[in-house]
């Protein structure tokens, strides 16, 4: 642990000490350890799939850890619920919210803690719940009702809701992950000085950030996880962004996509593929219009809501569209639902792999046959011995490990289960793929191995669309880049134009 | 597999036991009895049993038994149509019925539960008012001797029902285990999301379940009707749906969808018919026979539950076993 800075002369009132754990198929934390003073604002800062978030749910006793300690004010302790994480003063703030939005907000913030009264009736003090609830608004400069339910708040109102919950609680440790993803520019300033005020009054806070200028503003000391290790540490005074940026990546990924820059093959019909007007349900009252020409990757990027997942469902014919003219080809192709899609070679490969791209108790055979079955059926009964060639010659041409066929598509590790929702398509002949964060939760490896599927496919004259949350991702796999914000493309950008400020811009919404 | 043979080891000891205890569960009426009403039940269980495997369920069976069991009498004894017209329209009505619920569930999102539970109180309602209340039966009437076959006869000393449903389970069994429509029907019931996403027309797939179990409803319906010889519209057919989910339980399938097959649901149909049969034969009070099924059917799905967590369990840690020796990744 010599690399990691000496904080060993006072105790600390959190200790994560060199923590493993494995999953099935991937080792996700290797001897991690992170520590955090009273009052400290710990920035713990990584790329996708890091660890930070295994870290995190262990704390929480969400998971079980394989070995390592966790202790607090110095002592041993065992975590096994969020609840008895609550218990002894560790709150959580998810990415993901964990609001109930069929209750209203003060609710919501005091729930299980409710105010009671009445003696052994145990009726809650509605008096008093509604008083404390509106208080803690106030005080988080929220202009709401705490009567309102929660349905009718935005998603950034809700996150607030969420952090007034955890404050409430009087937690000693608050662990905020991703808390700004859906904050506009005033809402995040206001969480900062939410953040400060804490640290204030002697809490400490973990904050997990992708946005490196928060925590250039207000991380103590940032701890770097690479590939489920600690890769570093940063003390206030070098927390600069090159510094950060640096130890995240690593030289991993800039040497992932070295092969993948210069597109020497030929693009040609730039109105190949041709979206005009196309109006999401989500935002009705927006419209997207963009080309894709034959064999070009277009990155879209764009913050989380944006509704960039919502334009690929519609496209593909999952939502229905509120209005959209989509041609391939010339030829007028509307979808009106994923069977119309595939039948004319325009193919998704879904954000959510375990909900919507595969169906992971079927096997991989089942699987890769599952939108092609009838070409390998006579007299609709399936040949399982076609199926299982053509299963057979998939997995190996895109190099799916798996011992067999007749594995569980769940037992596979992340990168797997996206290559086998790839290569059901590929036993099509694909004109038009759609990726919506083709390598969430992917490891490095897996995710090279993806870039150059990608590659390879727009080489062959596929058009690709590549949906991503991740900077270096958009960035190093796309011939140009659609930015989106709040359901309309705020701007294109051609790769002599790419860099991180500029797709920022756009997608905070900056440019029209 | 293991599920059908865990169920199937049960139904040969539960055998045994009986046999031991009572040899005359071994003379060839008690059984062919019991294979007539093994033949009557499993027919339609199999087709709830396919409305389960989508993640849905039926509850109107019964009442929907009771009403073509009363028009079936009346088409056949009172507006004189031939026995070939009257049962092709009974089966043509249930499916429609089917339809009806499949609709409802695919098109307008509503829930079966509800749908089929209006369906029940419905059907049920509208065969007693038909009916005003009057039990009915076939009378002597002509020409309803191959009905009386179907349901009453042997062929080679095999109940008739029984053979009808080998072959109807046959059927299902292609249709379910080997066809298209069977896969997509496991995948719809498994994830319908996934489904979709593959291109299938899950709505499609789930609507048809509901029609095949109509037309396996009014098979059975037919059958029971002129094993009876009369239906009473206010109790014919009552709780069958239950006997239907309960022997697809028993049989594997679980109710959040896309688990169970043909055979899991026959051996489940031949448990609950052999307990029905075990209480005459033990002497054990009549009143009692719900309960046996009752605490037969939890202890069975317990084990089956408590198997299964412990299979799990094994295969995780070998899972983490394996995974040790692998590279180093992350999730």
């Amino acid at each position: 642990m010599s690399f990691l800075l000496d904080v060993e002369n006072k105790t600390p009132i959190l200790e994560l000490r060199n923590i493993s754990k494995r999953f099935p198929g991937v080792i996700a934390l290797n001897d991690v350890t992170l520590t955090v003073d009273t009052g400290e604002i710990v920035a713990l800062i990584g790329e996708n799939g890091a660890g930070k978030s295994t870290l995190m749910k262990i704390l929480g006793g969400a998971i079980n850890r394989d070995s390592g300690k966790v202790r607090l004010e110095g002592k041993d302790v065992e975590i096994r619920s969020p609840r008895e994480a609550s218990a002894l003063g560790i709150e959580f703030i998810h990415q993901e919210l964990s609001v109930l939005d069929n209750l209203d907000v003060a609710a919501n913030i005091f729930l299980r803690r409710e105010p009671t009264t009445g003696g052994i009736l145990k009726l809650i003090d509605r008096k008093k719940l509604y008083k404390d609830a509106d208080a803690l608004l106030a005080k988080l400069g929220l202009d709401l009702s705490s009567r309102t339910p929660l349905s009718r708040l935005s998603i950034a109102q809700q996150q607030l809701v969420e952090i007034a919950r955890a404050i409430s609680t009087g937690a000693r440790i608050i662990i905020m992950d991703e808390p700004t993803s859906s904050l506009s520019l005033t809402e995040t300033h206001r969480l900062l000085e939410i953040v400060k005020d804490l640290k204030a009054h002697n809490v400490s806070i973990i904050y997990i950030s992708h946005r490196l200028h928060e925590v250039e503003e207000i991380a103590d000391r940032a701890v770097v996880l690479r590939d489920g290790r600690n890769a570093g540490e940063l003390p206030r005074s070098e927390i600069k962004r090159d510094q950060m940026v640096r130890m995240m990546v690593g030289r991993d990924l800039k040497e992932l996509f070295t092969t993948t820059n210069g597109n020497g093959h030929k693009k040609d019909f730039p109105e190949w593929f041709s979206v005009v007007k196309l109006r999401t349900q989500r935002y009705p009252g927006q419209t997207i219009s963009f080309n894709v020409a034959r064999g070009e990757v277009l990155g879209v990027a764009g913050l989380v809501g944006s509704g960039r997942s919502e334009m690929a469902k519609t496209i593909f014919g999952v939502d229905e569209a509120v209005e959209a003219k989509i041609t391939l080809n010339g030829q007028s192709i509307n979808f009106t639902n994923p069977r119309d899609a595939i039948n004319h070679g325009v193919y998704l490969i879904p954000e959510d792999r375990r909900s919507c791209g595969l169906v992971v108790d079927f096997n991989v055979r089942e699987n890769i046959s599952l939108p092609n079955l009838e070409s390998y059926a006579s007299a609709k009964i399936i040949n399982t011995k076609k199926e299982t060639e053509a299963a057979l010659k998939a997995v190996k041409s895109i190099n799916i490990k798996t011992p067999s066929p007749e594995m569980r598509a769940a037992n596979l590790s992340g990168g797997n289960q996206q290559k086998v929702v790839l290569a059901r398509w590929l036993t099509f002949s694909p004109k038009v793929i759609i990726f919506d964060e083709p390598t969430r939760g992917i490891d490095v490896g897996a995710k090279a191995e993806i870039y150059a599927l990608i590659r390879k496919l727009a080489s062959e004259g596929v058009s690709v669309i590549v949906i991503s949350s991740e900077m270096e991702e958009v960035l190093g796999i796309s011939d140009r880049i659609a930015v989106m914000h709040e359901g309309r493309i705020t701007g294109f950008l051609d790769r002599p134009q790419f860099s991180e400020e500029a797709v920022m811009h756009l997608a905070t919404g900056a440019a029209g | 597999m293991k599920k059908e043979l865990g169920i199937f080891v049960l139904l040969v000891v539960l055998c045994i036991i009986v046999a031991i205890v009572n040899p005359n569960f071994l003379l060839p009426i008690n059984l062919q009895n019991l294979a007539r009403q093994i033949g009557a039940f499993g027919i339609f269980s199999i087709g709830l049993g396919i409305v389960i495997i989508t993640g849905g369920i039926e509850l109107s069976v019964g009442s929907m038994m009771a009403l073509l069991g009363v028009l079936l009498s009346m088409m056949l004894t009172e507006w004189g149509l031939g026995v070939v017209p009257a049962i092709l329209l009974s089966i043509v009505i249930a499916m429609l019925l089917g339809l009806l619920h499949g609709v409802l569930i695919t098109r307008l999102n509503m829930q079966p539960f509800i749908v089929t539970l209006c369906g029940l109180l419905f059907y049920r309602g509208l065969a007693r008012f038909i009916t005003k209340d009057e039990t009915k039966g076939f009378g002597t009437v002509a020409g309803l001797d191959f009905l009386r076959y179907i349901a009453n006869g042997n062929l080679f000393g095999i109940p008739m029902p029984f053979v009808l449903l080998i072959l109807i389970a046959f059927i299902t069994w292609i249709a379910l285990h080997r066809s298209v429509y069977g896969r997509y029907l496991f995948a719809t019931g498994r994830n319908a999301e996934a489904a979709r996403y593959a291109g299938i027309n899950t709505k499609g797939i789930i609507a048809t379940a509901y029609v095949v179990s109509g037309a396996l409803t009014a098979v059975s319906g037919i059958i029971i009707a002129f094993y009876t010889n009369s239906v009473s519209p206010a109790n014919h057919g009552n709780a069958y749906e239950l006997y239907g989910i309960a022997a697809a339980v028993l049989g594997g399938c679980s109710l959040r969808g896309g688990e169970g097959s043909v055979v899991g649901i026959l051996i489940g149909t031949a448990l609950l018919q052999v307990l029905r049969n075990l209480v005459n034969l033990l002497g054990i009070p009549s009143s009692l026979d719900f309960a046996v099924m009752g605490a037969v059917i939890l202890i069975g799905v317990m084990a089956d539950q408590i198997l299964t967590e412990r299979r799990n369990r094994r295969q995780v840690s070998l899972m983490r076993e394996s995974a040790k020796s692998e590279v180093p990744a992350t999730e």
